[in-house]
């Protein structure tokens, strides 16, 4: 439709002259579908997070009485409202423990994520985010995980012995994202600089110990090594990219640097460094840095607190009374509450973002969840789960489902389904599924 | 993986040998690996060795930081954010020989090797480094790149290169150099490739057969050089113990003790009672500590570190410098402060900025190091004390002993509701357990441990009452009744198992695995001369040094070495 291509305008404008201005990156150089660039037909890309939060619900004030589409939204869903048709609200799906013993606050959330229950850390699986970041993770970054109650852990494994560390403050994020070896999507000009060429190469001769050195060690070392090379190659990928001319991004503008600040689980400080690294993550993934991600909000055993209190929301979760009228516990509904405006806050940050035709968001598959129902007796059965944002089209949202008991894993096969993997089957045992959820699916 | 457990019950309730023969006897009862002389002393034979797998270990955050202080100099930068070690059956030293190395951390490894290569070969500090002068500085120089080579290779991979390695980082030398148009540029690259390298980040351990011992193998010269400076200075073999290696000199037993005892008396011995301490208190813990500023506003980040300090500086005091029992670290009534410290010991520190020998408590309130402000913060909540916490970790860190999980649908709300006023103290609430049978069985064994420690708030103040409520820090230790903390420190300094945990502990940190079954003759043996030796440490790191099980490779069952890539197709990691 546009007769200006990108390159045109930029010689028309600038008369060919290499000046480091931002070229801005107008609607008219998209495809009429907006979901492509249409001087490139590149797609835009579709990224997949998962956002956890610790300690489950409280059933009444999250699960909808109604399923389908009419449904109204209980009071902890209430800050959602204005994503409603952007989520699906999945309730009821169990994770089947096959008589494995439950670890509280862990073999739910990993069971979740791998599909196969484990009574303490040990994974047997990877978690489903790595699967999909194996498969669409060709960026800078093959995934980035935060925290931001002050915890250096994720639950994102490709294997029980390397599990991905979680940046938990905010300036270090945006150093190592947007620090040195950041190149301005839209730079007029691009260099490519030789180090990172030198660099890879020898990086590249690393690989060659590789057959000697499987050769020297048992089964289970190979599988390490394995890994390492992995990780090798990534960083090799990593460099490689720096020699290419990034694409251009519509719409970017370079974040400042935040704050310092403080880092720990008080509720406040844990608020504002979500609010920040949120912000930081969606500017990464609109410039391609990684195209995966993992928030962990508060530790499955939350380890979040209000200043001079003596318990933490975990511990209050086993020590508070019921309120007799409430009929619930106040405390806990307090911090339960929180963790759902947090994640309003996550979605607003995603759609904060212009991208083609729509937002960020759109283009995003985030699967949310926590790592037991009631979090007083660690059930694992009816864990909440939210889908949010539409992957590229591939998602349908604004319903909520109740799984009537079906295994857990049915979401994460659906998951990676939406996400392009090549699976039909995923779980062990009772959690063994080739049922996807069609409601999910466009 | 419980191996270990059923060893620990094997000797539980067996009461601590006091006399000499009583010892032999008590040896004799487990596996019979002393006899009695004449005149009645124990001679200790060690058990013949059992030996396990060679191991492919991961650097620690300690270890690679002292690697690169003794290869390059302390004053060299090592800028990178290190991931936290696995914890594998009570230690980050077991867990190195299970962890993988994930994306992130091949970053972090390579940002803090580009420091390092920055550092030596920039401008400044070339000189002192680099062996020779290049010919041009902006061309490539064979032969001063191959000195370079020779110098660091070793050193950074444990073992001299084979031709292919060194042909490898002399290319990449090579090629930087023209890419890039700079001699110590393309070397940059070149070190760079050798520290991101599996043989710099992996201990990647080598076996050969055992002369000796036909039915078993042994490691060879120069993953023995590792294993034993790794686990004595808790850093790489130096130039001298590189040579020993090479020189076949680790096979003769004069030579081995002549090496073990110049490590045991370096400098750098103390790194590895650091380490190994570090690890079994599990100090990697601090850096998710939070207490709540408003309950604890003497805690911050630095009196943190201060507090973890404290106790290394009186473990490395008492060990090395007194030649101490090691049972005394828990009735120790001295101990090093700094000011901000003295406040939450409510100890007068005169020296603003430096470390001062003071009492630890001047009525005997507080003894030895499980009455430090590291162990009672570290297990405890953010607001308050645990006694649970607190007794586990008495239980899991000083003897060995493991406490199942809480059974995961459990109501908690009777037992500590922190504002029921008719439930002042810790033990009032913890009362509630005992009536509840899911709960007995585990908190008998946790809270009366615990509730002696609750004389300590949650970061480590004493106080004589909670809610008013004067606290009863009574209780016991596996048959032992105390009326206070000070009673609990003589039980745990006087129990059996405190000696034979630290001893396995230690075997374990040296090896990097856990012990299995067949070990525990041997581990009777150490015990034994651990017991002979007054419970000094550096004697039982030198008996286990010098021991033929150090060194012990068992022939592998289903996987001969260098059996090649033909399992690699089972290694799919998707279930699907």
């Amino acid at each position: 439709m546009s007769k200006i291509s990108r390159r045109g305008f930029l010689r028309g404008t600038l008369q060919g002259a290499a000046v480091g201005v931002g070229l801005p990156l107008l609607n008219c150089f998209l495809d009429d579908s907006g979901k492509a660039f249409a001087a490139s037909g590149r797609r835009i890309p579709v990224r997949f997070g998962t956002w956890v939060w610790g300690c489950g619900f409280i059933p009444e004030l999250w699960i909808p009485t109604a399923t389908g589409t009419e449904f109204e939204l209980p009071a902890h869903l209430a800050p959602l409202e204005p994503y409603r048709d952007r989520l699906a609200l999945l309730s009821g799906f169990d994770v089947k423990l096959d008589g494995v013993p439950n670890k509280p606050h862990i073999t739910g959330c990993l069971g979740l994520r791998t599909g196969i229950p484990v009574p303490d850390l040990k994974v047997k699986a990877p978690t489903l985010d790595v699967l999909i970041s194996d498969q669409i993770g060709d960026t800078r970054f093959r995934s980035i995980e935060v925290c931001s109650a002050g915890i250096q852990r994720s639950y994102s494994y490709r294997d029980a012995g390397s599990p991905n560390p979680s940046e938990i403050s905010p300036l270090a994020l945006y150093s190592r994202i947007f620090g040195e070896g950041f190149q301005d999507p839209n730079a007029a000009q691009f260099t490519p600089d030789p180090r990172y060429m030198v660099h890879k190469s020898v990086l590249s001769a690393t690989q060659e110990e590789r057959r000697a050195l499987m050769g020297e060690v048992g089964a289970e070392d190979r599988q390490r090594l394995d890994e390492y090379f992995t990780s090798i190659r990534e960083l090799e990928q990593k460099l490689a990219l720096q020699l290419e001319p990034p694409a251009p991004v519509e719409h970017f503008e370079m974040p400042g640097a935040p704050p310092e600040t403080p880092v720990d689980s008080e509720m406040e400080n844990v608020m504002e460094n979500h609010r920040l690294m949120a912000g930081l993550l969606a500017r990464a993934l609109q410039c391609n840095q990684t195209r995966v991600f993992n928030v962990l909000f508060s530790d499955t055993a939350s380890n979040l607190r209000r200043p001079g209190s003596s318990s933490t929301h975990h511990t209050l979760t086993h020590e508070e009374p019921v309120d007799p009228q409430l009929g619930h516990q106040r405390e806990v509904a307090w911090f339960a509450e929180k963790s759902m405006i947090a994640w309003r806050e996550f979605l607003d940050a995603l759609s904060a973002i212009p991208e083609g035709d729509g937002t960020l968001l759109d283009n995003c598959l985030v699967l949310a969840h926590s790592d037991c129902s009631i979090a007083k007796a660690h059930a694992v059965e009816g864990i909440p789960v939210m889908v949010a944002g539409n992957a590229g089209g591939r998602v349908r949202t604004g319903f909520h489902m109740a799984g009537k008991a079906d295994p857990i894993s049915r979401i994460g096969l659906t998951v990676q389904q939406a996400m392009g993997l090549q699976v039909d089957r995923w779980g062990v045992l009772s959690m063994e599924t080739n049922r996807v959820i069609p409601e999910l699916l466009a | 993986m419980r191996a270990h457990a059923k060893l620990v019950n094997v000797h539980r309730g067996l009461p601590a040998p006091s006399a000499l023969c009583a010892l032999a006897l008590f040896a004799l009862l487990a596996a019979a690996v002393t006899g009695c002389t004449d005149r009645g002393e124990p001679v200790l034979r060690e058990p013949d060795p059992v030996g396990g797998p060679t191991l492919l270990r991961r650097l620690t955050q300690s270890q690679y930081r002292a690697t690169v202080a003794d290869i390059f100099g302390t004053d060299v930068p090592v800028v990178a954010r290190f991931e936290r070690g696995l914890r594998s059956h009570g230690l980050i030293a077991v867990g190195t020989g299970e962890a993988g190395i994930s994306a992130f951390s091949i970053e972090q490894y390579d940002a803090a090797a580009q420091g390092v290569a920055d550092a030596i070969l920039g401008e400044e500090q070339r000189a002192e480094f680099v062996p020779c002068q290049p010919r041009s500085t902006t061309a490539f120089d064979t032969e001063c790149a191959g000195a370079f080579m020779g110098q660091y290779g070793p050193l950074l991979f444990r073992r001299p290169l084979t031709n292919e390695q060194t042909q490898r980082y002399l290319e990449a030398a090579r090629l930087g150099t023209e890419k890039l148009g700079g001699f110590y540029e393309g070397l940059k690259y070149a070190l760079v490739g050798m520290m991101t390298s599996p043989q710099f980040l992996l201990r990647i351990e080598r076996a050969q057969p055992d002369p000796q011992r036909p039915e078993l193998l042994q490691l060879d010269p120069y993953s023995k050089a590792a294993r034993l400076s790794y686990f004595l200075t808790d850093s790489t073999p130096d130039r001298e113990l590189l040579r020993a290696a090479g020189a076949g000199e680790l096979d003769s037993a004069d030579s081995l003790a002549r090496q073990v005892d110049r490590l045991l008396a370096s400098p750098r011995f103390e790194g590895a009672l650091r380490a190994f301490f570090g690890d079994m208190l599990e100090f990697d813990l601090f850096d998710d500590l939070a207490k709540d500023s408003e309950i604890y506003p003497a805690f911050n980040s630095d009196v943190a570190a201060d507090a973890k300090e404290q106790t290394l500086r009186d473990i490395v005091h008492h060990l090395v410098e007194q030649n101490g029992d090691y049972r005394d670290l828990f009735t120790l009534d001295q101990t090093f402060m700094t000011r901000p410290l003295g406040i939450i010991y409510r100890q007068p520190v005169p020296a603003r900025h430096d470390w001062e020998r003071v009492q630890l408590s001047h009525d005997g309130s507080r003894l030895g190091i499980q009455s430090h402000v590291s162990f009672l913060a570290l297990h405890a909540h953010p607001g308050r004390s645990s006694p649970t916490l607190r007794g586990k970790a008495i239980r899991n860190v000083f003897l060995c002993q493991e406490v199942p999980d809480p059974p995961a649908n459990v109501d908690f709300s009777v037992v500590q509701d922190p504002s029921n006023t008719y439930m002042p103290t810790a033990r009032d609430r913890l009362g509630a357990h005992n009536t509840e049978p899911a709960c007995s069985g585990c908190h008998k064994v946790m809270d009366p441990v615990g509730l002696a420690l609750e004389n300590y708030d949650g970061l480590g103040h004493f106080r004589a009452r909670e809610n008013d409520a004067v606290i009863d820090s009574s209780g016991f230790l596996d048959g032992t009744a105390y009326e206070d903390a000070a009673g609990l420190a003589a039980a745990l300094r006087n129990h059996p198992e405190t000696s034979r945990c630290v001893v396995e502990k230690i075997y374990r940190f040296a090896v990097g695995r856990d012990t299995v079954w067949d070990e525990r003759a041997y581990m009777d043996y150490l015990i034994a001369a651990f017991a002979e030796s007054g419970y000094r440490v550096p004697e039982l790191m030198r008996a286990i040094a010098l021991s033929d099980n150090f060194m012990a490779i068992s022939p592998p069952d289903q996987t001969p070495v260098g059996q090649g890539l033909a399992h690699n197709q089972s290694d799919g990691r998707n279930p699907s």
